[in-house]
């Protein structure tokens, strides 16, 4: 559900970063000291970016910037092809600003002031000694696990665009009955996804937001849309059109997962968010407001999860075995707990549990949670 | 307060006794402010410590505000059920008067607790005997629906009294939200706050009555350069560019009203918002360390903005890591939250952890209740909660329960009561 797109957002392209330093074992203390010699003062004018030390060892280096200059300036630590290590913008004459960047790599680097914030600056040579030799890339069990992921996503993305075609084809035909019955059948394979489509900012909120999360004029699309319109209100004079502009929505969400690069952490943190949905918003019954289809998504949710964990399911296998048994079997438990719930090919209304059904899901996902919660540390080392 | 108001306060409850044909023990509450010390109410008897942990309930402005922020709340909102004008002054006359002694340490009247003979209830209610004063502030605020018509207050509503907008991803209870009366009770000993707001209330019967109230403990924020940043129960330090009492020129910008401001009654008071939120703390203990810092944006040990090295350093918004992504990411709380991100606006900060108790499926009723002071609602706190709301990637651990928005008129003199500025 979109309610919980920004933290999975944040914490994923966090892990990203988090990957590229665990891959050459040199993720240190974030907080940072300053380097051995202490801070690097930087001067910068609008002509000149003089650095007090042109070496260092590698670690935290702390850089001190002054702007002397009249133009609003910015700093940068580049590596070989101008990758930025770090940077910091903005600086108005005048004012002292810190730029502490982590450079575990021995290496040649240099650094830049841009006067007026334009061009490619003002650069100087900057060499780093000491640290670790790079590694080659990381182990190909997470390369391998990465890929069969990505197969996961693929047939998914594509059952759910074929999936949203028929569904918005029953919405425009005005078949509400059978549109009802393919509501919840679609969203699973969105909902089993979901932590990948939340790296969309734009289209998760399209697809998949709430209604009581709508923020000031923002237009109320998407699957819940639909579902009010099912369930609720009727069948809109623009409901034809929301689920036109669902499908073109889904078809491009599906376009981009092709392009997407994920890292193991990114499988592990997606396990973990799939559950945390669970815990906040489908336990509560507030995600499917009006069809009442919380379950499903319950179920969507718990299959992404295990998807996930089956992927990583070589790596985990080869650092922590106990984690692997612990997490079988409380997936297992959730699973029975589920399948208590099936009526036909689906699930029992969310409001047919009893508050005692309520709570057993929630301490079976609590249980399952906290070792989930484990993973992503498991991964990194 | 005149004497005459104060045994006409006192008296009727002196006569209510006599209907029981009592001794009434009649020590007027004239000047009882002036009267700590004396040493006929035990709190602050023999007690030197007593003595000095009081706060001053007289100025230019309420105490409870910039006072610095004491370790505990009993925080209530009160709807007036009477719909005449006058009971409603005399109250909050009579809880000016009880609240001057509370805070002086004293009992809420004299020779409450026991000294009244055995055959009427106490007009104290005890628990806070031998207990000192504890730095006990009372402040109290007025909500939007008490400028209805009932009282004739329509025509004084201030226009930054606003009715507080619905913002994004709330799930408001209306049992935790709004009212006609605040009185938000901050002490180090949360048993004194409780018998302050507990005495009170007694005293409203049949004039108020509790709509719903909150207990706080754990100050969440500092509002002193004295005071330790406190941590919240995320484990976050959270207040550390609260503003402060020894920034006189901000209080004067950002927190209090001002005659210019309008309306003039409100001159040196400020706009409280409160709003309970709740946190889902067992997802958040999920949470990886590296991911809680980011939706922070500060480091969880130190409290120093991502990408700083020590808790007081400023924000930085744009610093970057490798590959040029902001160190603060875009979505992290202290960046929305940043007067830098914001115009300049800022608020005053106030509130407290809670904790009540489980929410039936295994997991705490915990969070923070949140209680901010600004000069104009409409500028300061909104603006800020709509960025938050929704942008900030804390909202997928947090949901704000209860909400609510009270004027707090200025501070009393010796003289003056709560009542004078909304009913001159």
């Amino acid at each position: 559900m979109t309610v919980r797109k920004t933290p999975a957002l944040a914490v994923l392209a966090g892990a990203a970063v988090l990957v590229t330093l665990a891959a050459c074992d040199s993720k240190s203390d974030p907080a940072g000291a300053a380097g051995d010699g202490g801070p690097i003062k930087v001067s910068a004018s609008d002509t000149a970016c003089e650095v007090s030390a042109t070496t260092a060892n590698a670690g935290n280096l702390t850089f001190e910037i002054t702007n002397k200059g009249a133009k609003v300036t910015e700093f940068y630590l580049y590596a070989e092809g101008d990758r930025i290590m770090g940077e910091v913008e903005n600086i108005a004459p005048g004012l002292n600003r810190r730029l502490i960047v982590e450079v575990a790599d021995a290496g040649k680097y240099q650094t830049a002031c841009k006067p007026g914030m334009s061009g490619t600056g003002i650069r100087g040579d900057f060499t780093v000694t000491g640290g670790v030799a790079k590694q080659n890339d990381s182990n190909a069990q997470k390369a391998q696990a990465t890929k069969s992921y990505a197969d996961y996503i693929a047939n998914n993305t594509s059952a759910l665009q074929d999936e949203t075609g028929k569904f918005a084809d029953l919405v425009k035909a005005g078949k509400v009955d059978e549109a009802k019955a393919a509501y919840a059948r679609t969203r699973v394979y969105y909902e089993r996804i979901e932590p990948v489509a939340e790296k969309f900012g734009d289209l998760d909120p399209a697809i998949d937001v709430r209604e009581a999360d709508l923020e000031p004029n923002q237009q109320f699309t998407g699957f819940h849309r639909l579902e009010k319109d099912l369930f609720k209100t009727g069948l809109q004079a623009d409901s034809g059109q929301i689920a036109d502009k669902l499908v073109t929505d889904v078809k491009d969400l599906v376009a981009k997962t092709k392009t997407l690069e994920l890292s193991a952490l990114d499988l592990a943190n997606g396990a973990k968010g799939l559950l945390d949905e669970v815990a906040t918003g489908k336990i509560t019954g507030e995600e499917e407001a009006f069809s009442h289809t919380d379950v499903w998504d319950f179920q969507a949710n718990v299959d992404g999860s295990k998807g996930a964990i089956t992927a990583l399911r070589p790596v985990l296998q080869a650092k922590d075995p106990a984690l692997v048994s612990t997490l079988d079997k409380e997936f297992a438990n959730v699973q029975g707990l589920l399948d208590k719930q099936r009526a036909g090919d689906g699930f029992k209304s969310y409001t047919e549990l009893s508050q005692d059904q309520v709570k057993e899901f929630a301490s079976a996902v609590d249980a399952l949670s906290e070792p989930l919660s484990k993973v992503a540390e498991v991964v990194s080392k | 307060m005149t004497s005459a108001e104060g045994s006409r306060a006192e008296g009727t409850r002196v006569s209510r006794r006599k209907l029981f044909g009592l001794a009434g023990a009649g020590v007027a509450l004239a000047g009882a402010g002036a009267a700590a010390g004396i040493g006929i109410d035990k709190a602050t008897s023999g007690n030197a410590e007593a003595s000095t942990n009081t706060v001053d309930f007289h100025g230019e402005h309420q105490a409870g505000i910039v006072t610095p922020a004491q370790a505990n709340l009993h925080f209530a909102a009160l709807d007036v059920t009477t719909k005449d004008r006058e009971k409603l002054r005399q109250l909050l006359k009579t809880w000016t008067d009880a609240a001057r002694r509370m805070t002086a340490g004293q009992e809420v009247v004299a020779n409450g607790a026991v000294g009244n003979g055995a055959y009427a209830p106490p007009g104290d209610t005890g628990e806070a005997l031998d207990l000192p004063p504890s730095n006990l502030t009372l402040t109290i605020g007025f909500g939007p629906s008490l400028f209805d018509g009932r009282f004739g207050l329509a025509g004084k509503r201030p226009p930054q009294l606003i009715d507080l907008p619905l913002f994004p991803k709330d799930k408001l209870d209306p049992a935790r939200s709004g009212g006609d009366l605040c009185i938000q009770a901050c002490a180090d000993d949360p048993q004194v706050a409780v018998h302050a707001v507990r005495n009170l209330v007694r005293l409203g019967f049949g004039v108020t009555e509790v709509r719903w109230s909150q207990l706080g403990f754990g100050r969440s924020s500092s509002t002193s350069r004295e005071q330790q940043t406190p941590r919240n129960l995320f484990g976050f330090k959270d207040g550390t560019n609260n503003i402060k009492a020894e920034e006189p020129d901000v209080l004067g910008d950002q927190v209090w009203a001002t005659a210019a401001d309008g309306p003039a009654w409100m001159a040196g008071g400020s706009y409280l918002v409160a709003r309970r939120i709740r946190m889902h703390i067992e997802t958040w203990d999920r949470e990886t360390l590296d991911g809680q810092e980011k939706i922070i944006g500060r480091t969880k040990g130190s409290g120093a903005p991502l990408g700083q090295t020590a808790e007081f350093d400023e924000l930085d918004l744009d610093v970057g890591g490798a590959g040029g992504e902001k160190v603060i990411p875009e979505d992290a709380h202290v960046r929305l939250a940043s007067h830098q991100a914001l115009n300049g606006v800022r608020i005053l900060r106030r509130g407290y952890n809670f904790v009540d108790g489980s929410d039936g499926v295994g997991h705490l009723e915990a969070g923070l209740f949140f209680l901010a002071f600004n000069r104009d609602t409409r500028k300061q706190y909104v603006p800020m909660q709509q960025a938050l709301s929704s942008k900030d990637a804390m909202m997928e651990y947090v949901q704000h329960t209860g909400s609510a928005h009270f004027a707090v008129p200025p501070g009393v003199t010796r003289e003056s009561s709560w009542a004078d500025a909304l009913f001159s």
